[in-house]
């Protein structure tokens, strides 16, 4: 338990540094289930590991050691972990506890009231087109969910790219993409380290919803220029207008410190990642098995402590 | 923490305010009052928010969103007032915007098409189009 209760307390800060390489190589489809998958099972893991860690303090009071019948001085010798490590360990339990339920109620008032105002939107029609100065597009998930466009966001793209942004935003609504991100902003709740993947799988939904549109429109220029012109519309002045020289496989290269919003367009700019870099996805599996290995390692050396001290008094 | 921070969006303040951003802010203006504002209201209430702006711009302004069809405008005396013209679909969209600005939960649920832009970004994505503004 020494070792092991501290993988699945480490290998998160793993996570948080592969999420953004894998999401660049891997296709986003895939790379969506795998870092939410990843996300679950990492803050699922280090939730018990530090539960583990905190029991250990917990078998040190001895009105539970009375009520339980094992030796408190067998903890005591045995014990794989200081009071103090465990002291904290309780203490980031308790705001990882906290946390989670702050986020998973603010979380499922706000899917309610989405709900709620998506019936109360009129028509029936998916589109929902509102007139307003400021260009915003939004898929709202509901039973059916629609779609809402401002009219200042129609103002700002060609036919082409509006279909462009009704795919992208349909694909949202068809892959229920607002599910991965409740999963994801749960898990870093619960675990802050995985802040950066929940930050990445709101890019990768976004990919993954690109190509849905690349694929309906069966243009990835237009997907691109749909992006790229929505965004510039918030800004100051006009988005360009003409079609530049594309298609030429000549993508400047992003610096690192780019937003999600160029690198979408970067990415609709260059070929699709057909193939799939195992590497990576082994990097991402073997990191999620460590963890799910540690954790059950050091629940099994918890409950030997136990039943050792257990022993102890029935001897 | 429960969602990762948002960068601030910054409001542009001074003469060199964008037009879109002028829009919208004489757009919010019409949408909180709770009747038709003149030119001149409209102004006092831009102008409690920031630096003063010319009349003959809250102007421009009204007359552009007025062609746009986004408001609709009576004679009063010798001014116009101007409100929002409320279609169902505005109406039921905002309502919805507010309430879940209140739930302070909104970005993860309505997932929007763009993010905001920094300025870096700006300037790649225009490089990226290949357009020269």
């Amino acid at each position: 338990m020494r070792i092991a209760v501290f993988l699945p307390l480490l290998l998160p800060l793993l996570a948080a540094w592969g999420a953004t390489p894998l999401a660049h190589r891997v296709p986003p489809r895939l790379a969506t289930w795998l870092l939410t998958a990843a996300a679950a099972v990492l803050a699922g893991c280090s939730t018990v590991a530090l539960a583990l860690l905190a029991g250990t303090a917990a078998l040190r009071i001895p009105l539970l050691a009375d009520l339980e019948r094992y030796s408190l001085s067998v903890v005591a010798r045995d014990d794989p972990a200081s009071i103090w490590v465990a002291l904290a360990a309780g203490t980031l339990l308790t705001a990882a506890t906290l946390a989670v339920g702050r986020v998973a109620t603010r979380r499922a008032r706000a899917v309610f009231a989405t709900h709620r105002h998506t019936r109360a939107l009129p028509g029936s029609d998916e589109l929902v087109v509102v007139p307003d100065p400021a260009p915003e597009a939004y898929a709202a998930p509901g039973r059916p969910g629609r779609i809402v466009v401002s009219t200042a966001m129609l103002d700002a793209l060609s036919p082409a790219e509006q279909d462009a942004l009704i795919a992208h935003e349909r694909s949202h609504l068809a892959h229920h993409h607002y599910r991965f991100l409740a999963a994801v902003h749960l898990a870093a709740a619960l675990n802050p380290v995985l802040i950066p993947v929940a930050r990445t799988v709101g890019y990768t939904v976004e990919r993954w919803a690109d190509e849905d549109a690349a694929l309906a429109v069966g243009d990835r220029p237009v997907v691109a220029h749909a992006v790229g012109r929505a965004a510039l519309a918030g800004r100051a002045t006009a988005a360009p207008s003409a079609r530049p020289a594309l298609g030429l496989g000549i993508t400047p290269a992003l610096p690192r410190h780019a937003g999600d919003v160029p690198r979408r367009v970067a990415a609709l700019l260059t070929t699709p990642l057909l193939t799939v870099r195992r590497g990576w996805l082994l990097v991402a599996v073997g990191v999620v098995l460590l963890a799910a290995l540690g954790t059950l390692e050091a629940q099994q050396d918890f409950e030997a402590l136990l039943e050792l001290a257990r022993h102890a008094v029935t001897r | 923490m429960s969602s990762p921070p948002e960068e601030p969006s910054t409001p542009d303040r001074g003469d060199r305010r964008a037009p879109g951003a002028l829009e919208k802010q004489v757009w919010s203006v019409l949408l909180a009052a709770e009747r038709p504002l003149t030119t001149g209201e409209v102004r006092d209430q831009l102008n409690a928010q920031g630096p003063p702006l010319a009349y003959t711009t809250v102007v421009t302004i009204l007359g552009r969103l007025y062609a746009k069809g986004l408001l609709t405008r009576t004679l009063d005396g010798r001014a116009h007032r101007y409100a929002p013209a409320s279609t169902p679909e505005g109406m039921a969209a905002s309502r919805m915007h507010q309430a879940l600005a209140g739930e302070g939960d909104h970005a993860a649920v309505l997932a929007s098409f763009v993010s905001d832009l920094s300025d870096t970004d700006e300037a790649l994505l225009r490089r990226l189009l290949g357009g020269n503004g």
